[in-house]
């Protein structure tokens, strides 16, 4: 089936088979592999992508769901060549020890700030409930996400 | 893990996606969030010849409310309930969205779809069968409306037919003097539950209770509407030992395994405390406490 998805506000035309999984679709044909296959089981939210705005979970989701839509992925976050304020928030925080949930954890931060840009410790835990991260004890991934939404913010205002 | 090959149809009508299982319902699943059928596609449990993708259906993601019911379309994700204001007519409903699964998979799941998929661990249904909701179930030949009781079969089975939709879930609003309630225990995030308890209230001008609801999540081989312990309330002035009988009923009438999650006799305990704690809940709301 062909399907045409725009990733990181470049449009691909594929032709792919319908039990394609959006996850193999982003890594395998369009070669972007900072979407990770963790567990596979739609529990630990590694493979998550932005679905016209909305996180989803790619390892449950086949490509001909997206056919029509806009995805961002976290190739996707940088603007303008230069790290966004949630990248350089885990950047400065340390949001991360071995990073392979925080391509999602970032995406999922982000998403959260532009609905909410003042969220609470307990609001910003809830959001990443469907995110594990194995390293960190999320302390420092909250202390980021905390970050980003304060710098977020202070850009609007300035 | 990867799914058997199958075809995959994505109409942009009602009229297209009925005719499709007018025509071959019994090879065709329904896809709308997936987060359920994806999963079992891909262990292989679910081979469904074809796929029928309902997500570019307009109109089937109304969250509407008319006079005293709340009408929920097919494409009602767990989320929008959770973000609804129109959902907090219904304070069942509305407690127990934000206990979905987790708050990923709830932008994609559906009510509609959990009802239709009926895992007997599923917490929807507890909700839907403590309040009494009907489902609408539509074919290229009409709609019926089905009460939550005969559209539960078994699990994974329910009375929709191959040629028919669930295009709406229609559950009463609760009225001023009623309230409801979802408790839930999970060990993490996103687990089926340890427990769960569903319960409704509706409350007479004297302050009598005129109807109650109580049905369990993951405490019998299907969630479970526990009748005797609703009609042990209704008539009766509520109180903390009228509400304690209750849950002594409830935990009496599960039948809950021995497992990862705990004990039978531990789940048990706690299908007597969620239930008199969700209607003591559920009373606060029914005698104006806040929502």
């Amino acid at each position: 089936m062909n399907i045409t998805v725009t990733v990181n506000g470049t449009e691909h035309t594929a032709d792919v088979e319908p039990r394609l999984l959006l996850v193999d679709f982003i890594r395998t044909n369009l070669g972007l592999t900072g979407t990770h296959i963790g567990c596979d089981t739609t529990s630990c939210g590694v493979c998550t992508v932005r679905l016209d705005g909305t996180p989803v979970k790619t390892c449950t989701m086949f490509a001909v769901q997206a056919n029509g839509r806009s995805i961002t992925t976290v190739e996707g976050l940088k603007q303008n060549g230069e790290l966004s304020a949630m990248q350089q928030a885990f950047r400065e925080h340390h949001g991360l020890q071995c990073g392979f949930c925080t391509p999602a954890m970032m995406l999922v931060g982000t998403a959260l700030i532009e609905e909410n840009p003042n969220p609470s410790e307990d609001e910003i835990r809830w959001a990443i409930s469907g995110n594990l991260c194995r390293c960190t004890g999320y302390m420092n991934i909250v202390k980021s996400i905390e970050a980003a939404a304060e710098a977020t913010r202070e850009g609007a205002s300035s | 893990m990867y799914p058997g090959k199958f075809d995959y149809l994505a109409p942009e009508t009602l009229d297209e996606a009925l005719s499709v299982l007018a025509e071959k319902g019994d090879e065709v699943k329904v896809l709308a969030g997936g987060q359920s059928l994806i999963p079992m596609m891909k262990l292989r449990l679910a081979q469904p010849p074809t796929l029928l993708d309902i997500n570019r259906i307009p109109d089937l993601d109304g969250l509407n409310r008319t006079n005293g019911t709340l009408h929920i379309g097919s494409l009602v994700r767990h989320n929008d309930v959770v973000k609804s204001d129109t959902a907090k007519a219904n304070h069942t409903v509305a407690s127990a969205a934000p206990w979905i699964a987790d708050p990923i998979v709830r932008n994609l799941g559906t009510v509609a779809g959990s009802l239709a998929h009926h895992d007997p661990e599923g917490d929807w249904a507890s909700v839907m069968l403590a309040c009494g909701a009907e489902l609408v179930l539509t074919s290229s030949t009409g709609q019926r409306v089905v009460d939550i009781n005969d559209f539960l079969v078994d699990m994974f089975t329910t009375s929709c037919q191959p040629n028919e939709l669930v295009t709406e879930v229609r559950v009463a609003a609760h009225s001023a003097s009623g309230g409801g309630n979802y408790q839930k225990l999970e060990r993490k995030v996103g687990d089926y539950a340890t427990v769960g308890v569903a319960t409704s209230l509706e409350l007479d001008h004297g302050g009598v209770i005129s109807s109650a609801g109580i049905a369990l999540t993951s405490v019998y081989t299907h969630n479970l509407k526990v009748i005797e312990a609703e009609n042990a309330l209704v008539g009766q002035t509520p109180s903390d030992e009228l509400f304690a009988e209750a849950g002594r009923i409830a935990a009496q009438a599960c039948n809950p395994d021995s497992d990862s999650r705990g004990s039978a006799t531990y789940k048990r305990h706690i299908v007597h405390v969620f239930t008199r704690r969700g209607l003591a809940r559920s009373l606060e709301i029914a005698q104006g406490g806040q929502s």
